[in-house]
């Protein structure tokens, strides 16, 4: 078992020293333009914000490979840096360690959730499960709307790479679900 | 090169009043694996093999929307192509890191001969039975190669493998619910879903041969014939619950990994192409 406090430090990696951190708190802002609830820190798409005498870099990592709204965030944390009176910015991505859904914080599945879009349920993998691949868990999805669990899936994909397309069959009213990754 | 090639958009931006920002640096970002260093000339071919393959199947893929039977479609298809152009992007860019090109040297200003894409991609769209077969068993083949790329001596290779390989799951997963929809559907549905595996199969062969450059790259690479037991044992079930036959029959003689393609492949990147070329470096 992971704990809360060890799965946070891996999901939201926050600098130790004074300044970095502080840099990091106004990138911390940036949302996902398609999901505009969700800051790249709720997401755990921020990786790390490091401030060096005559420059800021900032990493953050892709949460699907081909995900258009990764160009916009990093526009966005270069904008709020600069406005923020930072110099020399740069942002690099990384692709490991792959980003999970697991990463989101407990804060950003309440404001999903409350935005109408269902939170992912479960965990995405089992750390080091070797060369047989991801597992993946199957468990009922809450209906945002009236919190039903009496749900089916619609389609596996949806507006976004992140969401797939869910039905209510207590309310009846359509939802998008934030699949586990 | 230094390692501040590592670094793939450090674009210096000025915000105004309003919060527009202009980019001085307009560099097609792609997405690195911090701290490794340029891709040897075998890795970069490798790298170009499952590039390819995922280009050439994204651009085939795209030709889908508003095209598929019903909106869902549109919109799976189009995901999963987004998916493979994330792959592609990744792997083109890796690839070129060899000889000083950029992903988008690699996709738009290379002829048919220079790609290394298998047969099976390009394979023209047909029906919709013959896109779901052709998905069906691309996403199973490349899901057993990426999880297994996973454990490359090659970080960059292992890096991708590990954010793909959780996306190829859910491509995997869609292209078997349609076989088994489509083949036990309608009489007619059953009809093209049986001659949609049957017209792939002759494909299926080439991709799990083995080229001299597999011998070279142990522990990086993953051998394709290492890959047909797992491959086989994952459509079996599909298969039988569908119930319908493994196809059998001639054997294509392949050649995609040497630069051998059928006649397909040209028509489809003089379609991705052409902008590129007649408008060289306009961007929008």
């Amino acid at each position: 078992m992971v704990t809360a406090a060890a799965r946070e430090a891996i999901s939201r990696p926050r600098p130790i020293d004074a300044a970095s951190l502080a840099a990091w708190t106004i990138a911390a802002q940036v949302v996902d333009p398609e999901i505009p609830v969700l800051t790249i820190e709720d997401l755990g798409v921020l990786r790390s914000v490091r401030v060096t005498s005559d420059a800021v870099a900032v990493t953050l990592t892709p949460t699907y490979s081909g995900c258009p709204a990764m160009d916009a965030m990093r526009d966005d944390v270069l904008a709020v840096l600069a406005s923020a009176g930072y110099e020399n910015v740069s942002v690099r991505l990384v692709l490991s360690p792959a980003w999970t859904t697991d990463w989101m914080s407990e804060i950003g599945m309440n404001k999903l959730r409350e935005y109408g879009i269902a939170a992912p349920t479960g965990h995405a993998t089992v750390r080091g499960s070797g060369p047989a691949g991801p597992i993946r868990l199957k468990m009922a999805v809450k209906c945002p709307r009236c919190s039903s669990l009496n749900t089916r899936e619609l389609a596996h994909f949806g507006s976004t790479s992140c969401k797939s397309l869910y039905e209510c069959r207590d309310c009846l009213e359509p939802f998008d679900y934030f699949k586990v990754l | 090169m230094n390692e501040d090639t590592v670094s793939i958009d450090s674009a210096e931006a000025d915000a105004d009043d309003h919060g527009h920002v202009a980019v001085a640096v307009t560099t097609l970002d792609a997405e690195l694996i911090e701290g490794t260093s340029n891709a040897t000339p075998d890795i970069a071919e490798y790298a170009l093999w499952l590039g390819d393959d995922a280009l050439v199947l994204a651009q085939q893929l795209g030709a889908w929307i508003s095209r598929a039977p019903e909106l869902e479609e549109d919109v799976a298809l189009g995901n999963v192509a987004l998916d493979l152009i994330g792959h592609a992007r990744s792997l083109l860019h890796y690839a070129g890191t060899a000889t000083n090109r950029t992903e988008d040297d690699l996709a738009y200003w290379r002829t048919e001969p220079d790609f290394r894409s298998l047969h099976i991609v390009e394979q023209p769209n047909g029906d919709f039975a013959h896109t779901i077969a052709r998905q069906f068993v691309v996403s199973h083949y490349v899901f057993e190669l990426y999880s297994r790329l996973r454990a490359s001596a090659d970080q960059t290779l292992a890096a991708i493998a590990a954010k793909a390989v959780k996306e190829v799951d859910y491509h995997r997963d869609h292209a078997t619910q349609w076989v088994l929809r489509l083949a036990q559907g309608t009489d007619e549905s059953r009809r093209r879903m049986i001659t949609a595996l049957s017209d792939l199969w002759p494909y299926v062969d080439e991709i799990f041969r083995d080229e001299p450059l597999i011998d070279r790259l142990e522990g990086i690479a993953v051998r394709p014939s290492s890959l047909r037991p797992a491959f086989d044992a994952a459509i079996a079930p599909v298969f039988a619950e569908a119930e319908v036959e493994l196809p059998s029959g001639f054997v294509a003689s392949g050649g995609g990994r040497i630069g051998k393609h059928s006649e397909h492949l040209a028509f489809l990147l003089a379609e991705m192409q052409v902008l590129t070329r007649a408008h060289p470096g306009a961007s929008w």
